[in-house]
């Protein structure tokens, strides 16, 4: 036994968490904030579930879904055999069942896809996710078919008034699953396995000089993370209460993948941002415009192009400049960037919605954006949008190479004072 | 006897067509290591030019013109996009082609709508062509078998008997070597890929009306041709062509049959029977039919 002094910034960090979690409910107080909030709870849990395969396994999925969807609806046929009473157990329990049935299929299917590594075990994980999700629409006895099966989570007696009704408690119940899991899923990356995974994602080949079976560390691997999207697949079934056949299909499988990229790979907390923001587009953005996947894949291409890392290193990278006390030399910079980037963005809004309301004439072609009212066929809104979208990328071409020059100086000036 | 003739034809030729889908995809993997996740964008892409395209000049006008504005945008796509992402490895630029696809469906929402569009096999091709005991064979079947035979053809002699053609053959295995010889490597890639999704482009304007050209058929197509370069070997033309020929077979007569089993009609089952010939032959053969690698 080594002696570990308390792990005091760790405790302060996970303790915030928590706080953040219970006190959410109150600050944002709306309907549809909760709702939204609801959401993200089980997106962070499933997001987080497959960056153990992406960020910590170097696997790269596009079927993540199917072990989320297929807990999900073993859930979904256990509460209802629970409002039978042909099955007794708790509702906050519930997710164990989805977590149980989403490992029994990371058996099933992980033996298959994790033979192979790279390229074509995303190939595979691609092909497993289309034949479950063709499965799904075959045998509608079971799957209910499109249009799915509905359930109701108001089940039994309340315990200590607590039915599950009311959105709030739903809520509290996936922020403490969340919670649970998020802690899970970061001990697990202090274990062996966690760290042989590293090790098998960098270097296969050394891996396997060491004495570890490559195929078996993925495996493992997979398993514990189907596990926890089974977790998330069923929450997901008690917050909605209806499970079709959309929860496995591959829009869910690359929505992950978007969010936990967005997010961040290489970082613990990467995913939970991600499928914060990304849920945030879903819910909030799919509300104002048509065009909502379209920003969220310009925003996923950006972030390809220019920030691998995601948001999270973009934040990180910003610490050592922090601690330095040189971040004010950078904000007027940082600024100029910002509204360059403004003004290209708001150049583009105003072309898509355009051609959006262009695409679709039945509603007409007036429309009205952030309090301009203007005809969509006329010209000046075309040249005044297009004009905003070029100065904006010119601008942003000129601030980011200030930026850089900037954050090159900062850094070359850090380097010569490290010992 | 008859439905056995005319399946088999109709099979020859979605599986021809799909080969032209899965060369450029393999060609574009064996050279640069990218899977094009797009590829299947592309082909739609090409539908709706060539659906642009006739609408005002004609169908034969866009069977040229389709594929050489999806060649371009795939040039334009390789130059400005992938080359950025190449520093960051493949999973980078695999995740590129991915987020194009997402934008490629949503810009087709965009311009062409939801719904599908009326792209319709051109008069002078409309009609029987032939006719075996009692059912005819229509004339665009045979038009497209045509296409992609010549195309095929075309391909292979552009391969193996062009100076361009030997370049690339080296580049697949030694790019440094002939980049030291003095050829451009990195425009050599940049015409590879383009010319990859050229041929999906003419995959999609021959496909387009011989099928749906629908905001969809990306997304249908995609996992099928991903799974014939799996099952087929990766990086292997010949295997791509023996495993396309062997599920446009398979599909095509997997929907025409009645035979059920435990309650399942062969026909519903279709949609499974290509992932689940690609998993039984992972289990059972993991370099795939005509693969080299195993890795």
């Amino acid at each position: 036994m080594t002696y570990q002094p308390l792990n005091l910034g760790r405790w302060i960090l996970w303790g915030t968490t928590a706080l953040v979690f219970i006190a959410a409910p109150q600050v944002f107080s709306s309907s549809f904030a909760l709702t939204m909030m609801t959401q993200m709870g089980t997106m962070i849990i499933f997001a987080l579930s497959y960056n153990m395969l992406l960020g910590q396994g170097g696997m790269l999925s596009f079927g993540h879904a199917v072990y989320s969807g297929l807990g999900a609806y073993i859930t979904v046929h256990a509460l209802n055999l629970v409002g039978k009473g042909a099955l007794s157990i708790a509702l906050p329990l519930l997710p164990l069942i989805g977590g149980l049935a989403g490992l029994a299929f990371g058996v099933l299917f992980g033996y298959v896809t994790t033979r192979r590594a790279g390229t074509t075990f995303a190939l595979i994980s691609l092909g497993v996710g289309e034949m479950v999700f063709a499965c799904v629409l075959m045998f509608p006895g079971f799957f209910g078919g499109e249009a799915g099966v509905s359930t109701n989570r108001v089940v039994g007696q309340p315990f200590l008034g607590i039915s599950f009704g009311p959105a709030i408690q739903v809520y509290y119940l996936v922020a403490a699953w969340c919670l649970a899991c998020m802690a899970a899923m970061f001990a697990l990356t202090q274990t062996p396995l966690g760290r042989m995974a590293n090790a098998v994602r960098d270097n296969p080949e050394r891996a396997e000089f060491v004495g570890y079976n490559t195929q078996h560390v993925r495996f493992l691997q997979l398993v514990l993370s189907s596990f926890f999207a089974g977790v998330s697949g069923a929450l997901s079934c008690v917050n909605f209460e209806i499970v079709s056949s959309e929860n496995v299909s591959a829009i869910r499988s690359g929505g992950v993948l978007l969010a936990t990229f967005i997010g961040g790979v290489p970082f613990f907390f990467g995913p939970i941002v991600g499928a914060v923001v990304y849920i945030f587009f879903v819910v909030a953005l799919s509300g104002f415009t048509k065009a909502w996947l379209l920003y969220l894949g310009l925003f996923f291409l950006m972030m390809v192009l220019y920030a691998p890392g995601g948001i999270a290193s973009l934040i990180l990278m910003q610490l050592p400049v922090i601690r330095a006390r040189r971040f004010g030399e950078l904000a007027w910079p940082y600024c100029l960037a910002a509204v360059a980037a403004l003004v290209a963005m708001c150049g583009l809004i105003g072309i898509v919605e355009m051609v959006y309301r262009l695409s679709d004439v039945s509603g007409g072609t007036q429309m009205n954006l952030a309090g301009l009212g203007f005809d969509a066929r006329s010209a000046p809104p075309w040249i005044a949008f297009g004009a905003l979208l070029g100065a904006g990328l010119a601008a942003l071409r000129y601030t980011t190479r200030l930026v850089d020059a900037c954050w090159d100086a900062i850094q070359t000036d850090l380097l010569a004072k490290q010992p | 006897m008859e439905f056995l003739l005319v399946q088999t034809l109709n099979g020859i030729s979605y599986g021809l067509l799909l080969f032209m889908l899965s060369s450029g995809l393999t060609l574009v993997f064996s050279l640069m290591g990218v899977l094009n996740f797009a590829h299947a964008s592309f082909y739609m892409l090409g539908a709706y030019f060539a659906y642009q395209v006739s609408t005002t000049i004609g169908f034969w006008p866009a069977l040229a013109i389709a594929p050489v504005l999806v060649g371009a945008i795939g040039m334009l796509v390789e130059r400005w996009g992938l080359r950025t992402v190449h520093r960051y490895g493949h999973v980078a630029e695999l995740l590129f082609t991915f987020g194009l696809a997402y934008l490629i469906e949503e810009a087709v929402h965009l311009v062409w709508g939801r719904s599908s569009v009326e792209y319709r096999v051109p008069p002078d091709l409309d009609g029987p062509l032939f006719t075996i005991f009692t059912s005819q064979y229509p004339i665009y079947r045979g038009f497209m078998m045509l296409v992609s035979v010549a195309m095929l053809v075309s391909i292979w002699l552009v391969l193996t008997r062009t100076r361009i053609g030997l370049v690339i053959q080296a580049a697949l295995t030694h790019p440094q070597t002939v980049e030291a010889l003095g050829h451009n490597v990195p425009r050599v890639f940049m015409l590879v890929f383009g010319g990859g999704a050229a041929l999906a482009g003419l995959a999609g304007v021959i496909g387009g009306n011989a099928f749906v050209t629908e905001p969809g058929m990306a997304a249908a197509v995609g996992p099928i041709i991903f799974v014939i370069v799996v099952v087929g070997g990766m990086g292997s033309l010949a295997g791509a062509f023996i495993a396309s020929l062997l599920i446009g077979c398979m599909q095509t007569f997997a929907v025409s049959l009645d035979w059920s089993l435990a309650g399942i009609t062969i026909a519903q089952a279709a949609p499974v029977l290509p992932y689940l010939l690609m998993v039984l032959l992972l289990i059972f053969r993991p370099k795939g039919l005509m693969g080299t690698r195993e890795g």
